[in-house]
């Protein structure tokens, strides 16, 4: 059965699906549950956004609220994962990281690798990402770059609600730690999800539209940008491939090397800041394995190399839009392609 | 055989002896050997700390988890790690613990509750809390321990865990192994409390402190505390008061030490010597029988030396091996 649903809702399903399936999976983080200790209602948040709503009426105990206290409770669901757990640690913004970021890095991501390939650290670490929602400097982040950087870290951010819940569901099962991005401005969007428990292999991009003309690449709260790039190109008759990457690491470079080996183009859209990014990174491989593809300049669109500022006039200018995604794909298709550079 | 008076039985306190020695020996070793320049990286040696971690370790099973620090040689023997992988893992050999990828700062063997030396230091509180928590989970009983140095007790990670512990109720005991230095750094001056039990009051746990030195004292107090824990009682700290018989790491010259200081320590407060003569004097165990596994120790030392120093390298394939569980 498949019915319309929330990115945020399709989440807490995952959750909520694994916690039957397997005992061993437990949920912890600041308020997931809400109002533990106080006097008030159990279950009082169900997260800070309400993603865990109700999962506490579901499985008790293994909800789990913390005090605000990130590097103790993210470096004990990584020793909880690697003693044979499947912890799930919300942080709450990723942003956050900065506080606990040597649970993760030298902790998580090192053990397999450091242990001789003896541990195993199923952990996942969810949180939002991402601009657009008037929460300033601190809460606003795309880091997705400093967690791709890492090996031995696996690397999610998915656009739409269909894939948060498969993607999260793999996401859980999979042996490896992985960092689980929600984009906050996509809780609400809606698309159909089947009720039942499905899992998204990682490494797989998903093509959201077919083009032959340009090739645009992008994840997260930016394919949808894209996919409104296209629409507007496709009015002038230019048809462009989007990319929707769907996991960062592993990332699927066939399927982008196809693609631009078709169209001879390719746009590069990343919401993190434009140094050593997705973007440069993808532009960076595509130049060293399908140079002789390519009929222009790689384009790369992202956010400036500037903290997420406040004011909603200059946040809005922040985000790549739809109509900075379309200029650098008609660059990629002006005579002047081959020599044009970023705007 | 004049009756025990101690809480271990001859076996028990023989086997204590045996941890002590070659932990003892593996780090005399390891000196001897860095300074000959055969051993990569660096080293932090354990020696003279022995009674720590043999005090505690004795009242552990293999499902119990411990977080060890930087100088987690005496961890690991008195956890069960094998002497042999340790020594090929110190030389970067494909036999050792961890196939040579770790090194000293990272030797772990999971299958016995080890769950790493740590070359981040307060790390392993958070990561203890973790392992209890499943042990919680599961019911089975587990406890974790986790060893910091005076200067890493002022790591946020630990302070953070030892509130998570209590906040959770989780079967954990802290350990502040207090050798009195922080790398040069003295513990009078860096730590702000007077005490480790104050310190353990304020998060609303018991405190022990106790002489390191003393393997009884250790093996008491830690007995306790860890029993209470197994049982629900949550969680405690324990402080081993200490010595350094080596630098922080192999060629530190110590020259922030007193004059003198290392002799009088050597000369006073050498656990292994208080553990002999007591055991001894007590008419339970005779000197050869510790000299007997002193010599069953040293041809152990010398033959995971030989044996690591033969050993195969990583091969190159290695280098790309085993940072995923699946790619």
């Amino acid at each position: 059965m498949s019915r319309k649903i929330s990115m945020k809702q399709a989440i807490n399903e995952a959750l909520d699906l694994e916690m039957r399936r397997d005992p061993t999976v437990i949920v912890m983080g600041e308020d997931i549950v809400g109002g533990t200790g106080a006097q008030g209602e159990d279950d009082a948040w169900g997260g800070v956004l309400g993603v865990t709503k109700g999962l506490y009426a579901k499985h008790g105990d293994r909800l789990m609220d913390t005090p605000l206290s990130e590097s103790a409770y993210i470096g004990a669901a990584v020793g909880a994962a690697a003693c044979g757990l499947r912890p799930v640690a919300e942080l709450m913004f990723l942003d956050f990281m900065g506080v606990c970021f040597d649970q993760i890095f030298n902790q998580a991501a090192k053990f397999r690798y450091m242990f001789g390939g003896k541990a195993e650290t199923p952990v996942v670490i969810r949180g939002m990402v991402g601009a657009g929602f008037r929460a300033a400097a601190q809460h606003s982040q795309m880091l997705t770059p400093l967690f791709t950087h890492i090996p031995g870290l696996k690397v999610v951010c998915p656009s739409n609600a269909y894939d948060a819940k498969g993607l999260l569901i793999q996401s859980i099962r999979d042996n490896d730690p992985v960092i689980f991005c929600e984009h906050k401005n996509l809780y609400g969007l809606e698309c159909e999800v089947p009720a039942e428990s499905y899992a998204i292999p990682f490494g797989e991009a998903n093509v959201l539209r077919d083009g032959d003309d340009v090739t645009i690449v992008s994840y997260g709260l930016t394919v949808h940008r894209a996919m409104e790039a296209a629409a507007t190109l496709a009015k002038d008759g230019t048809e462009a491939e989007v990319i929707d990457l769907r996991t960062l690491s592993p990332i699927d470079w066939d399927t982008i090397v196809e693609s631009v080996e078709r169209t001879g183009r390719l746009v590069v859209v990343d919401e993190a800041h434009p140094r050593c990014n997705l973007a440069t990174d993808i532009a960076a491989f595509v130049g060293q394995n399908a140079f002789g593809a390519l009929k222009a300049g790689v384009q790369m669109v992202t956010a400036p190399h500037t903290p997420v500022p406040f004011a909603p006039s200059l946040e809005d200018l922040y985000v790549p839009s739809a109509d900075t995604i379309a200029a650098a794909a008609r660059r990629t298709l002006s005579p002047k392609g081959a020599r044009s550079i970023a705007a | 055989m004049a009756q025990n008076p101690f809480p271990l039985g001859k076996d028990e306190l023989l086997k204590a002896y045996r941890t002590m020695r070659t932990i003892r020996e593996f780090e005399e070793r390891l000196h001897v050997d860095f300074a000959k320049g055969d051993i990569p990286g660096f080293v932090h040696l354990y020696a003279g700390e022995e009674a720590c971690a043999t005090g505690i370790m004795m009242h552990l099973n293999d499902n119990d988890r411990i977080a060890s620090t930087h100088r987690g040689h005496g961890h690991c023997i008195a956890k069960g790690v094998d002497v042999h992988a340790m020594m090929a893992e110190i030389y970067g050999r494909s036999t050792g613990a961890c196939r040579g990828k770790g090194g000293s700062m990272h030797i772990a063997d999971l299958s016995k509750g080890m769950m790493g030396a740590n070359g981040i230091l307060g790390a392993g509180a958070p990561l203890i809390c973790g392992a209890a928590l499943a042990a919680k989970v599961r019911g089975d009983r587990g406890v974790g321990i986790t060893f910091v140095g005076d200067g890493a007790s002022n790591q946020g990670t630990f302070l953070e865990s030892l509130n998570l512990a209590a906040v959770w109720n989780l079967p954990v005991v802290f350990v502040v192994e207090n050798n009195g230095y922080a790398e040069s750094t003295a513990m009078e001056w860096a730590v702000s409390c007077d005490s480790y039990v104050d310190r353990a009051t304020g998060f609303g746990m018991p405190g022990v402190t106790v002489d390191g030195t003393d393997f009884f004292a250790v093996y008491e107090a830690a007995g306790e505390i860890i029993r209470r824990a197994r049982d629900g009682g949550g969680p405690a700290l324990l402080e081993c008061n200490m010595v350094r018989f080596y630098g922080h790491f192999e060629g530190d010259a110590q020259t922030y030490r007193a004059k003198g200081e290392l002799e009088a320590i050597r000369a006073s407060r050498d656990c292994l010597t208080i553990l002999s003569e007591r055991v001894i004097e007590a008419g339970v165990i005779g000197r050869d029988e510790l000299q007997a596994i002193d010599r069953e120790v040293n041809a152990l030392i010398e033959d995971a030396t030989r044996a690591a120093k033969a050993a195969p390298l990583p091969a190159p394939e290695d280098l790309l091996r085993d940072v995923y569980v699946a790619y």
